[in-house]
């Protein structure tokens, strides 16, 4: 099975008069540990897609099936517990929440849909966060850290939840090369270690061997 | 729920002009209600202060205690009906007193009384130019071992001893045997020159088994309405002002209770509007709307308990630098009242960023 499959989605957004097509009949189809690197111009609709991937944006057309759940019908409701406990994302913007320390971030995750005990949660974000190589970091806030370290902190909340599908938008955007390159490293053992399957956007084409597979998006239409 | 605490916790400032403002509704509130509380203690001591059920007053002194005449004769009729176990003379006299070695007359109400009340000795006996004074006149010098010269007749007065809540009208209380009593009267206001055996007002003791209200109802049968015969409760709502005291204080209060109100709801739509962008990637990794809304109510309680706190505090600090003449008193079932008020228009201002909480689209933390 699968652990993403779009069919002939696409997405328009309407601001005033104008129709604008995010998305144009894509149809994608990721296995269950495989890496794909969606590559393309900014403005090609990358983020789009990850959100409609993730139940973040319902699509205008198609179908959207994640680990067997057709999720194109989901009302808000299915959709927060689908995201809570199917997916993991990485935001183009990090977006950690401030006043919660590194761990705290990672632990948050577990509070809201409360799958496993707190002293289990709080000894999986610190493996993770181990992983990630900020076992000095766990009690710094965000405003603590650097550009990179809250990007790997993001990266370890995305996989806190244990999810099908990792969603990673932009990861090396605010990072120099080797930077990037480690953040890209880490996550590919990351996600490799975990057999799950990732999308990772990127507009940097020398980040995009690190994925198994590439798939370029222009104007909204996806290329293998 | 716990990530609103930690929240507050981690950022104390950010909530401080919600915390600041609610901390000054909370004093402004319960020195308000204190002052409504004091002024009716103040006033409604010495009925309140009675071992009785009923007060009888004559029919044509509309229920006021100083207008009020009961001769022995009507006296005897309501001791002989059935349900009346005990009756007790009872009358004021509203006067000025010179204390020594203080330059203002201190107000006092000379209460002549015979059936002893909550405070006193259950034996307790006066002789003729000795009197038992409320603690409240300590505020004007009052002491025991002094002389007082009481009213425009300067008649002097021993204080032997004190007694606590009993103040009638603003005026302390200062409880003396009958005789006493009407020889102030008659000094200070010829015209009520009562003879020995008449009182202003009885009050009764119900026998055990009989209900008060039917007791009351049957002494007015039996005086053929010469008496108006009221509960307790209901003779402290019939003194002047009290009803008023209480529907302006009352209104004042709650509509500073509404501005409340209003304080944490546009406190919190504009911390909502700030935080719309941390509320989407909240949804966006799972939480429902609820746990989100959660948070919000349970800082804007947080905020509110803490507020009302400390200014439960700053009040208690204040009576102690408050002048005598401001009767404000911290009464504890208003302060769990306004709290408790004060809590829940917090949560109701909570509620109008309900909508906005709901509406956050977790789409928007892709940004
Ligand atoms: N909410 C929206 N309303 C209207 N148009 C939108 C909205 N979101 C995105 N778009 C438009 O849809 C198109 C695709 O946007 P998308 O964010 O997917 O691009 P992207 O490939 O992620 O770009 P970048 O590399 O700059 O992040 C763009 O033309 C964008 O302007
Ligand atoms: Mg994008």
């Amino acid at each position: 099975m699968p652990a993403l499959e779009l069919t002939n989605v696409r997405k328009t957004y309407t601001s005033g008069d104008a129709e604008i097509v995010a998305l144009d009949h894509a149809t994608l189809s990721v296995a269950e540990d495989e890496i794909v690197a969606l590559v393309g111009p900014s403005g090609s609709g990358k983020t789009t897609l990850l959100s409609i991937s993730g139940g973040l944006l319902t699509p205008t057309e198609g179908e959207v099936v994640v680990g067997g759940r057709d999720i194109s019908g989901y009302s808000a409701q299915q959709l927060t517990e689908f995201r809570r406990s199917s997916v993991g994302f990485v935001f183009q913007s990090v977006n950690l929440v401030p006043f919660l320390t590194a761990r705290e971030n990672l632990v948050v995750v577990n509070d809201f849909g409360r799958r496993r005990g707190r002293k289990e949660a709080r000894a999986r974000a610190e493996k993770l966060l181990d992983e990630l190589g900020l076992q000095r970091r766990m009690d710094n806030l965000p405003g603590q850290l650097s550009g990179g370290e809250r990007q790997r902190v993001a990266i370890g909340r995305a996989l806190m939840n244990e999810p099908d599908l990792v969603l990673i938008d932009e990861p090396t955007s605010a990072l120099d090369t080797k930077l990037g390159e480690q953040v890209m490293e880490l996550i590919v053992s990351e996600v490799k270690g975990r057999s799950t399957a990732a999308v990772i956007v990127t507009h940097d084409a020398r980040m995009a061997h690190y994925a198994d597979r590439t798939v370029t998006i222009t104007d909204g239409v996806l290329a293998a | 729920m716990k990530l609103g605490l930690l929240e507050l916790w981690r950022r104390p400032l950010r909530f401080a002009i919600a915390g600041a403002s609610l901390l000054l509704l909370s004093v402004l509130l319960l020195f308000l209600g204190g002052l409504l509380d004091g002024l009716f203690i103040g006033s409604t001591g010495l009925l309140r202060a009675q071992k009785a059920e009923l007060v009888v007053y004559s029919s044509d002194a509309k229920d006021s205690l100083v207008r009020s005449r009961i001769d022995p004769d009507l006296r005897a009729t309501v001791e002989s009906v059935d349900g009346v176990a005990a009756t007790g003379g009872l009358g004021v006299a509203l006067v000025g007193g010179r204390v020594p070695g203080q330059d203002d007359l201190a107000n006092l109400s000379v209460t002549g009384f015979e059936l002893p009340v909550s405070s006193m000795p259950a034996d307790v006996q006066l002789a003729p130019g000795q009197a038992l004074a409320d603690r409240s006149l300590r505020a004007a010098g009052v002491e025991v071992g002094q002389t007082v010269a009481v009213g425009s007749g300067q008649a002097p007065v021993e204080v032997v001893g004190w007694v606590d809540d009993t103040d009638y009208l603003q005026q302390g209380g200062f409880f003396v045997e009958p005789s006493t009593w009407r020889q102030v009267l008659a000094q200070s206001r010829p015209d009520s020159n009562l003879p020995d055996g008449t009182f202003q007002a009885l009050v009764v003791q119900v026998a055990d088994g009989a209900g008060a209200q039917e007791v009351a109802d049957a002494i007015d049968a039996a005086t053929a309405g010469a008496t108006s015969t009221l509960t307790k409760e209901q003779a402290v709502s019939a003194l002047p002002g009290i009803k008023e005291q209480d529907s302006t204080f009352s209104s004042i209060i709650y509509v500073t209770l509404f501005v409340a109100g209003l304080v944490v709801g546009l406190f919190f739509a504009l911390l909502t509007l700030e935080r719309l962008g941390m509320y989407a990637v909240f949804k966006a990794i799972g939480a429902s709307s609820r746990q989100v809304f959660s948070s919000v109510v349970t800082q804007s309680v947080v905020v509110a308990g803490v507020s009302f706190a400390i200014g439960a505090i700053v009040m208690w600090l204040l009576t102690f630098v408050l002048p005598a003449e401001v009767p404000v008193a911290l009464v504890p079932s208003r302060l769990v009242q306004t709290g408790v008020l004060l809590v829940v228009m917090s949560v109701l201002g909570a509620v109008v960023s309900l909508r906005r909480v709901v509406r956050v689209d977790p789409a928007s933390a892709i940004g």
